[in-house]
């Protein structure tokens, strides 16, 4: 297995550290040349924090640990005895045994101390974002900056509620989560996205969400709190980061339950061992009967230690991950459900095509003159920010020469020029001027407003459009006062390599569905061209809603994205749902994860991560379970090495002596669990295969690694001892 | 061993595997309520009988209400076996006029047949009337048997269906079963039985000359009675109770070859063809063969390994002069305890038959097998009869390992767990933990008890070396997994091994039934998860493999420290390693 450098470094100087801690108890100043201060001091406090998890209320928790740590409490004990001279067993072996008890719980202890401390380090820098800020807050209604003014009274940031309004000005930080209720300003939310360039907000439309914590850099805004104190998004955000307040997820409860039934299963192992062991020494006549030393050290030998102390980090380190790739997940649940995604529904634009769709050819009908629309189609898409409106404007230029006269936005419009904007209602945009009206917009708008007009729609127009349409593109009528001048051409840019990601997705038996407004004509090329498994044409909100609908009553899980307040039906109801930061409000609340970088492709990242969380529950309790059949080969001869010698004929690992043989397995399976804790992090790797192939390579490495290693590892640590002189 | 020896085994092994599917196909369309050739002669029967208990055979139990009727007609079968063994000096058919049976001996036996466990504390020909053997015993023996067949159909029908509340009528079920498949299957095998010598009488013991005169003894007393029609379901519904003492070692009881291979037939037919049945009623065949291919696979395994410790002989009988060479006169081996006319192949398939499926009935002694060989069944045991396991009960057993199975590999393919489109979350690891935590639990903790109180210590005949720790053991493996299958060589007849024994047999059925229907109930609900690539696939070589490799891991590492002084280290002293 090949680990990262810095993984191998952290096992090293955990071990070291921790020696240090125990024996010296001298904070040493640990000098290596590579490792930042900062991780330094968080290793530091994880050393610190693994032994205030000693605490049994919090062991409780865990119950295969606690047994460990019951363990070592009773050996220390016998130690004690046996330093008082009433020893059960020699007084260094009782000691070994109970240092390296306490060592695997530690050890468990720390590795849940890392996971939670790279959380920590980021929940601190989200802190300081959130102290209490002074608030303007607008008593009564408010629509514009200079009436607000003098109608304000400063407040501390704790003092707002839901429903409040505040004012903000340029380098003002905002006090609260909010709507905005007025204005259009700059913000930078870089506290919440640690992305440095300022986004836009305004209200209306789908990026009127603000949060508190970020700072305005310029204008002004009127915002409309939604969120009381504590409750807001950075405030779930640093709970969720810290995992201060995380809940056990139904996956992880289930897996506890298996490992505490193996733990009551050894746990009775051990115990009617004894007897066993006292009935067999009368029966041989020679003898003595198992020590409770090695019955304790059997015990945690046999119990699922391995998962049972990293389970919390890779639960941990899930959710880290995410937090990596800027995804905040609003619970370890929805993690989880992401592993288990049936069907992914993705938006066309943006995820499976590149956001902008670009003008490629005029299309003239009814014998126009190709000049002619071109020149219209530029007049239509002068005010048309749009980058499909720019690419017309840019098409027109480039082909025949129309200068693009220099046109800000619809406010600054020239004399007698009346921009039509588009709106999702008419579905079409357009300008009025000097008496002519010139539209262009979606073929079957336009068809039925030249219909209405009481004009004919020219032969060539509709082969035209479905020609279009059938090649992937989006057809665009261009018509000068009701009359058809012909088609624009607008392509779809299918982003590269899609198309390998959704075959891959198809091999993890995912189902891919493009979303998008289009007609279904466009829609099935493009899905053709990218290789997704179905689309949905023509969506509304309520055909989205319908559709996830559909597949959850089929058993299947539904993940999808969204950003406007119109998805937020849809989100709700979807299992995975991920809103973009840059989404409405409305959107953000009804997702259960939020992705801070406002990339739709990111769904697919966010299925392998919860993949990957099962997975490496399931590898690790696999490869720990394993582990135990060498334990046995290890402890049995040993342990009834006076009654029955013979027995010593299993001890084919040839390990030295029977103290050496107990101790080496105690070693053994407490270094495992430091040697996993990289792994736990990191998780185990998916690859995009199915179920079959996945299940054959994880049983190879973990269940027949797992089987294995502890033979060559017992037998190593057997012989260290035995050269240091320890046994 | 010979060729002929394997031959046996391979030809017991082939028939048995071609009955599973015709077999598994009736036995599904008799749960699935279909029509069977049978309908004409037993329909009428059916119904009447639905009409005279006033059972509404439309009714649709939810698994609460399911439970409820399996417990209550269970306990009401237990008081009525405990009572007619109390009250049998003064009912009729006791020939020999046989007193009252023990209060501990009663309730050992009459939990042991209820639970289908069949665990003999007593001598049959010398403790039970006539009556007591066919209305208590026999009666159960098929009863008992309908009881884990009709778990298992409610646990499939869990499995098959989707958001739906009920798992089926448990009487329903138990009629069906007892009157579809028990009855016809027994009375074939009962007559094939008869034409082969085994007694069938109401008559008294039969007085007569030995063939060769002693001085203690004139004449000899031969126990006969109704014997054939309660082997016949003995071993049709994994009972395994035998009407003599010494069971199918009986040559009354198990006369030739031929009636020994019906009756090793008989052992594994049910359990297995419910296999099918399993893969039949869930819509895919595929996943019945997975599993009957797992429990068949660790079957041939551990006969292996009987076969091999047996034919290897004892180093005691070497050093005694009695020759252990296999040729074609002598079977060669470890003879100890064997039937002459059955010899060493068809003593360690019954012996692993028996075992592997929650039969218990015997046609060698095991206390005489070689420490390896005796460890074969004792392990079998010790797995949780799900090797085929009791009818019903097995199978119902073995989904409780899938389930544990099914979880820790879905995980690994990235997936919350599902099996055959239900998911395996909370509820259901707890109950298939709790399946496979009891047997356990009681087997070891009884063992315990027995080898360090002085009640339990009293009646090890064997001491001064690991052989009893072995027997105790064995006993409490079988109870504690409802086998019922004798070590011997122990004295378990008294109030302490009775009592114990008794309540591990208690438990250790109705605290599985239990958190079975609890499963059934909870998948019933759930939605069907459709399977797609990413899906764990349950039907494929790798999936057994991974079935097996669970199995064998939560049974060797559960029992593997007590073995080890026993068996284990028995087979090393007298190998002298």
């Amino acid at each position: 297995m090949k680990q990262p450098q810095d993984n191998r470094r952290l096992l090293h100087r955990s071990l070291w550290s921790l020696l240090a801690m125990i024996y010296e108890k001298v904070k040493m100043t640990i000098q290596t040349k590579k490792v930042t201060t900062v991780r330094r001091e968080m290793y530091q406090r994880a050393v610190v924090e693994s032994f205030i998890k000693l605490d049994p209320r919090a062991m409780v928790r865990n119950p295969v640990m606690f047994v460990v740590e019951v363990g070592s409490l009773l050996t220390t004990v016998l130690w004690i005895q046996a330093l008082l001279g009433q020893g059960e067993a020699p007084t260094g072996f009782i000691g070994a045994i109970a240092l390296w008890l306490w060592f695997t719980v530690l050890f468990a202890n720390f590795s849940e101390a890392v996971a939670e401390g790279r959380g920590k380090a980021q929940a601190e820098s989200l802190r300081k974002a959130r102290k209490d800020t002074p608030a303007r807050k607008v008593r009564g209604e408010a629509r514009d900056v200079q009436a607000t003014l003098s109608n304000v009274e400063v407040v501390s940031s704790t003092a707002l509620r839901r429903n409040d309004l505040y004012l903000v000005e340029a380098g003002d930080i905002l006090p609260a989560d909010g709507e905005i209720a007025a204005g259009i300003a700059s913000v930078d939310e870089s506290a919440v996205t640690g992305e440095s360039a300022p986004v836009v907000r305004e209200a209306g439309g789908d990026r009127s969400a603000v949060t508190g914590g970020t700072r305005l850099l310029s204008d002004w805004l009127i915002v409309r709190v939604s969120a009381d104190p504590g409750e807001g998004f950075l405030d779930r955000m640093i709970s969720m980061v810290e995992g201060a307040k995380r809940q056990k997820t139904p996956n992880e409860i289930a897996l506890n339950i298996l490992l505490a039934g193996f733990t009551i299963i050894f746990l009775v192992v051990c115990a009617t061992l004894l007897p066993y062991s006292l009935y067999s020494v009368g029966a041989a006549g020679k003898g003595t009967a198992i020590t409770i030393t090695v019955l304790v050290a059997l015990l945690v030998c046999l119990i699922p230690t391995t998962i049972g102390g990293l389970l919390s980090a890779i639960g941990i380190a899930g959710m880290d991950r995410m937090i990596q790739r800027n995804v905040i997940a609003m619970s370890g649940r929805a993690v989880e459900a992401a592993g288990d995604v049936d069907v992914l529904l993705l938006d066309k634009t943006g995820t499976i095509t590149l956001g902008n769709r670009q003008a490629v050819e005029f299309i003239p009908v009814n014998g126009v003159d190709a000049y002619e629309l071109a020149e219209a189609a530029q007049l239509a898409s002068l005010a048309d920010e749009t980058p499909e409106g720019r690419s017309i404007v840019v098409l027109a230029k480039e082909k025949f020469g129309l200068r693009g006269r220099s046109m800000g936005s619809s406010d600054e419009a020239p004399e007698g020029m009346h921009f039509i904007p588009f709106t999702a209602q008419t579905r079409m945009s357009g300008v009025d001027f000097d008496g002519t009206a010139i539209r262009k917009g979606a073929p079957d708008t336009m068809i039925e407003i030249i219909h209405s007009n009481n004009n004919g729609v020219p032969s060539d127009l509709r082969p035209a459009v479905e020609n279009i349409a059938r090649m992937g593109g989006t057809p665009l009528v261009v018509s000068r006062n009701s009359h058809a001048l012909g088609v624009i051409h607008l392509k779809d840019i299918v982003k590269g390599g899609i198309k390998e990601r959704f075959a891959q997705l198809r091999k993890m038996g995912i189902k891919t569905v493009m979303i998008t407004g289009d007609n279904p004509l466009t829609a099935a090329a493009i899905a053709a061209e990218a290789g997704v498994d179905d689309f949905l044409a023509q969506a509304t909100p309520e055909a989205k809603l319908k559709l996830i609908r559909e597949h959850q009553a089929g058993g299947k899980l539904v993940a999808m994205t969204g950003d406007g307040t119109n998805d937020a039906p849809a989100l709700a109801q979807a299992d995975v749902a991920v809103a973009m930061n840059t989404g409405t409000q409305p959107a953000r609340e009804a997702a259960n994860m939020i992705d801070l970088d406002s990339n739709p492709t990111k769904l697919i990242e966010i299925v392998e991560i919860g993949k990957q969380l099962l997975m490496t529950r399931g590898a690790l309790t696999t490869f720990s379970i394993a582990n135990d059949v060498a334990k046995y080969f290890a402890i049995i001869p040993a342990a009834f090495a006076s009654t029955y010698p013979v027995l010593n004929t299993l001890n084919f690992m040839r390990l030295a002596t029977p103290e050496s043989a107990i101790l080496s397995a105690v070693i053994f399976n407490a270094l495992i669990i430091i040697a996993l804790i990289p792994l736990a992090l990191r998780g185990v790797p998916y690859r995009a295969v199915g179920g079959a192939q996945l299940l054959r390579d994880n049983l190879l490495i973990y269940g027949l690694g797992g089987l294995i290693a502890p033979f060559i590892g017992i037998k190593l640590i057997d012989m260290l001892l035995v050269a240091l002189r320890l046994v | 061993m010979n060729l002929y020896g394997w031959l046996q085994i391979i030809l017991y092994l082939v028939v048995l595997l071609a009955l599973v599917k015709p077999l598994g196909t009736f036995m599904a369309k008799v749960y699935q309520g279909e029509r069977t050739f049978l309908e004409p002669v037993l329909g009428p029967v059916e119904r009447f009988m639905y009409r005279l208990s006033g059972v509404n055979p439309g009714e649709d139990m939810s698994w609460k209400t399911y439970a409820v009727a399996v417990i209550l007609f269970n306990a009401f079968g237990l008081l009525a076996v405990y009572l007619l063994q109390r009250f049998q000096a003064v009912l009729p058919f006791n020939p020999q006029g046989l007193g009252p049976v023990s209060a501990d001996s009663a309730w050992n036996t009459a939990v042991s047949f209820a639970s289908n466990t069949n665990w003999q504390g007593y001598g049959g020909e010398t403790t039970m009337s006539y009556l007591t053997q066919m209305l208590g015993l026999t009666v159960q023996n098929f009863v008992s048997a309908a009881t884990g067949m009709a778990v298992l159909v409610a646990l499939i029908r869990g499995i098959v269906r989707h958001t739906a509340k009920g798992i089926g009528n448990f009487w329903v079920d138990l009629t069906r079963s007892t009157l579809y498949i028990l009855l016809p299957l027994s009375l074939m095998v009962a007559l094939a039985l008869v034409s082969q010598g085994v007694a069938q009488t109401f008559s008294e013991y039969k007085a007569i000359l030995p063939l060769q005169a002693t001085t203690s003894a004139t004449d000899q007393m031969i126990a006969v009675g109704p014997a054939a029609s309660q082997i016949a379901i003995k071993q049709l519904g994994t009972n395994g109770g035998g009407f003599f003492n010494v069971n199918s070692a009986h040559p009354l009881e198990n006369p030739t070859p031929f009636s020994n291979f019906i009756e090793m037939l008989s052992i594994l037919l049910i359990p297995a063809a419910l296999c099918y049945t399993f893969g039949k009623m869930v819509g895919d065949t595929r996943q019945g063969w997975a599993i009957l291919i797992t429990m068949t696979l660790i079957f041939a395994a551990f006969l292996s390994l009987a076969v091999w410790a047996e034919q290897g002989g004892n180093p005691a009988f070497t050093a005694m002069g009695v020759d252990q060479t296999q040729t074609h006169l002598n079977p060669g081996g470890n003879m100890e305890g064997k039937e002459l006319r059955f010899g060493i192949a068809n003593s360690a398939l019954w012996a692993t038959a028996t075992t592997a499926a929650s039969n218990g009935s015997v046609n060698s002694m095991h206390d005489s097998y070689m420490p390896l060989g005796g460890m074969v069944p004792l392990f079998m045991m010790q797995l949780g009869e799900i090797i085929f396991g009791g009818v019903g009960s097995g199978l119902y057993g073995m989904l409780g390992f899938v389930i544990v199975a099914v979880f820790i590999a879905g995980l690994m393919v990235g997936r919350t767990p599902e099996y055959l489109g239900k998911k395996i979350e909370v509820y259901e690891m707890k109950m298939a933990a709790l399946m496979l935590l009891i047997p356990i639990l009681l087997a070891k903790v009884g063992t315990a008890i027995a080898v360090v109180n002085p009640l339990g210590l009293a009646t090890i005949w064997n001491t001064g070396g690991p052989h009893g720790f072995s027997e105790v053991l064995y006993a409490f493996s079988s109870a504690a997994n409802n086998n019922g299958s004798a070590f011997a060589g122990l004295g378990a007849n008294n109030p302490f091994y009775n009592i114990a024994l008794g309540i591990c047999m208690f438990f250790a059925r109705y605290w599985l039934i239990v958190p079975a229907l609890a499963i059934a109930g909870s998948l019933a609900r759930k939605k069907k998860v459709p399977a797609s690539s990413g899906t764990l696939p349950t039907h494929t070589p790798l999936f057994v493999a991974w079935l097996i490799g669970v199995i064998m891991i939560v049974g060797a590492l559960s029992f593997i420290p007590a073995l080890a002084l026993g068996p284990i280290v028995e087979h090393l002293m007298i190998f002298g390693m």
